[in-house]
């Protein structure tokens, strides 16, 4: 190593100025990106004629839209949809996939490579292309209207979590898995003790996504259950809430705002697993 | 490996091959499907006047929307590169949009563009710039869209953010070296290393544009109900269907109309566009795609 040499005055000037239009670029994104949040709390603290008028301040405050839009919509309901919907289709997509995935990543069998073939494809399928005639094919199972055509499908596997599993399990050492084999562990045994908690991470991002996926769906939510309200999710709920409170801008922001919290709640614990998963689709493999 | 290749069969192989047979018959859920050749294709490219609106509206969200978002991506990305202090704050605010469900972001931003007294109107008549009616009016709708899908950016930030962490300080030092300004570093270093991530992001946005369904269904909607009163239901397309994709077009001829051959075939032209464009992409890449140590 040798000694940097001092850095001239017109250089560090420059660098200040720099660092001045970084940090002003940076703070006038993060306005940007938050006052909608900002401006979303502030009219579900409206009453509902305010919330008509160009004033930006609630006055008064009022909070009972909280308690309203429970009293007004079947919030309640939706939201019981919605977890059923992520709840189950996680675990079932977690159940199904990851014993897919170790398959792909670390057994050898014929057929290995055009197996991985099929779960790429389907990755690239468009929706739209399945969606008619699972449509028809729920329709004569009597399916349509409830929950069920959301959840079944689950489990038996999604291209994209096997996808994401096998990249991380094919990253995990050999010697850890011959090492269970030798003390006589059968496969799913091997999988069980030392696979998944190995995986942990990659298991927790893939099951956060999958969860934030059907939290957030509506196509499918929609296609299912539009006809049934008793079966309608948060959002498809929400969706339709505009057509039947048409001027009520107060509540929808405040419906809106509980729509979006347990998300965002989500996220603040689980960060760290959330950016590594989003790496992990990225170019990295 | 048995569940998943029975959940193959059941999800994907049936079903497509089952569509592929809808899109040459006439079809309504009723009665029996009747074979009908090609009248639907042909009806697709002769006569539908309605499919080609949603065929402009939707190249409108991928020529225009991609675009905006791959370079706002990088921007934002580049600048949480350079923070001195609270990046990772910063990283958290710019993401958190991205998890605002797209149902209520879109009504979120319907109410925040609403014409006459939302708030972004207000700013721009208090700055003496025009303000336009957004999802009230043709030509404006599909723009607010597009900055609905940039407020939503932070999936693709990380993702630019790993990639601009990846290049090499060397490469930087060297352009220093031999005196190249902030534009020629961009160009000649930063570019030519993300070009991969911009690729995957590119074609990514693509497919996602042309399957675009949610937030367009959503602002339609709600916009049509704030103007006309509750229970107008159905306004797809609203205002003057300059919001009518080509999903949502697909999804109000399957199963507003159950005209399901027809929806069939439109499912199977899409998925056709899908994989020509994506592969044309690909076979541009080579050009302006820089592989760090060769072919991967």
């Amino acid at each position: 190593m040798f000694e940097r040499p001092p850095v001239p005055t017109s250089v560090r000037r420059h660098r200040l100025l720099v660092a001045v239009a970084t940090h002003s670029g940076l703070i006038a994104c993060s306005i940007a990106f938050l006052a909608p949040f900002a401006l979303i709390g502030l009219t579900a603290l409206m009453t509902s004629r305010q919330a008509l008028s160009p004033e930006l301040w609630p006055h008064p405050f009022r909070p009972a839209n909280f308690v309203d839009v429970f009293t007004q919509v079947p919030l309640l309901r939706y939201t019981a949809n919605s977890l059923l919907y992520a709840g189950l289709g996680t675990l079932g997509v977690l159940v199904s996939s990851i014993p897919v995935a170790y398959a792909l990543a670390k057994l050898r069998w014929r057929g290995r490579g055009v197996a991985l073939v099929l779960v790429l494809a389907t990755m690239m399928l468009p929706y739209q292309v399945t969606s008619i005639s699972l449509y028809i094919m729920f329709v004569r199972l009597h399916w349509v209207g409830t929950l069920l055509p959301l959840i079944v499908p689950a489990f038996f596997g999604d291209a994209f979590s096997i996808f994401l599993l096998r990249q991380f399990f094919m990253t995990l050492p050999e010697e850890y898995l011959d090492s269970a084999r030798v003390d006589g562990a059968g496969e799913f045994a091997v999988l069980r003790r030392v696979v998944v908690p190995l995986a942990k991470p990659a298991i927790a991002a893939v099951g956060l996504f999958n969860f934030m996926y059907a939290w957030n769906d509506f196509f499918a939510p929609l296609l299912y259950t539009v006809e049934n309200p008793k079966a309608w999710t948060l959002a498809v709920g929400l969706s339709q809430f505009k057509t039947q409170y048409a001027v009520q801008w107060n509540l929808t922001m405040a419906a809106t705002l509980l729509f979006m919290v347990p998300v965002v709640v989500l996220f603040l614990f689980a960060q760290r697993a959330f950016i590594e998963g989003v790496t992990l689709t990225g170019v990295k493999g | 490996m048995a569940p998943w290749l029975l959940g193959f069969t059941m999800f994907y192989l049936y079903p497509m091959a089952a569509s592929l047979w809808f899109s040459f018959t006439n079809y309504d859920l009723l009665t029996q499907p009747r074979f009908v050749g090609l009248a639907n294709y042909h009806f697709l490219f002769t006569r539908d006047p309605l499919l080609w609106q949603s065929v402009r509206n939707t190249a409108f969200i991928v020529a225009v929307g991609v675009p905006a978002r791959v370079l706002f991506a990088i921007g934002t990305a580049m600048l949480l590169t350079r923070a001195r202090r609270g990046a990772g704050l910063f990283r958290t605010i710019f993401y958190l949009p991205t998890l605002a469900p797209p149902v209520a972001a879109t009504l979120a931003f319907v109410y925040l563009l609403n014409p006459a007294t939302g708030p972004v109107d207000q700013l721009l008549r208090w700055l003496h710039l025009p303000a336009p009616l957004w999802f009230q009016d043709p030509t404006f709708a599909k723009p607010a869209l597009v900055l609905l899908a940039l407020w939503g950016i932070g999936d693709l930030m990380i993702i630019f953010l790993a990639g601009l962490l990846d290049v090499p300080r060397q490469l930087y030092e060297a352009a220093d070296l031999e005196g190249a300004n902030a534009w020629q570093r961009f160009r000649h270093v930063t570019m030519p290393m993300i070009s991969p991530v911009i690729l995957f992001a590119v074609i990514i946005g693509v497919i996602d544009g042309l399957q675009y369904f949610t937030q367009g269904f959503v602002a339609a909607v709600t916009a049509a109900g704030n103007a006309f009163g509750a229970g107008h239901s159905l306004d797809l397309g609203y205002p003057q269907d300059s919001t009518l994709f080509y999903s949502i077009w697909l999804y109000q001829q399957g199963f507003g109309y159950y005209h399901m051959g027809y929806a069939a075939a439109m499912a199977w032209l899409l998925f056709l566009a899908t994989l020509a464009v994506t592969l044309l992409l690909l076979r541009t890449s080579t050009r302006w795609v820089h592989y760090q140590g060769g072919a991967r």
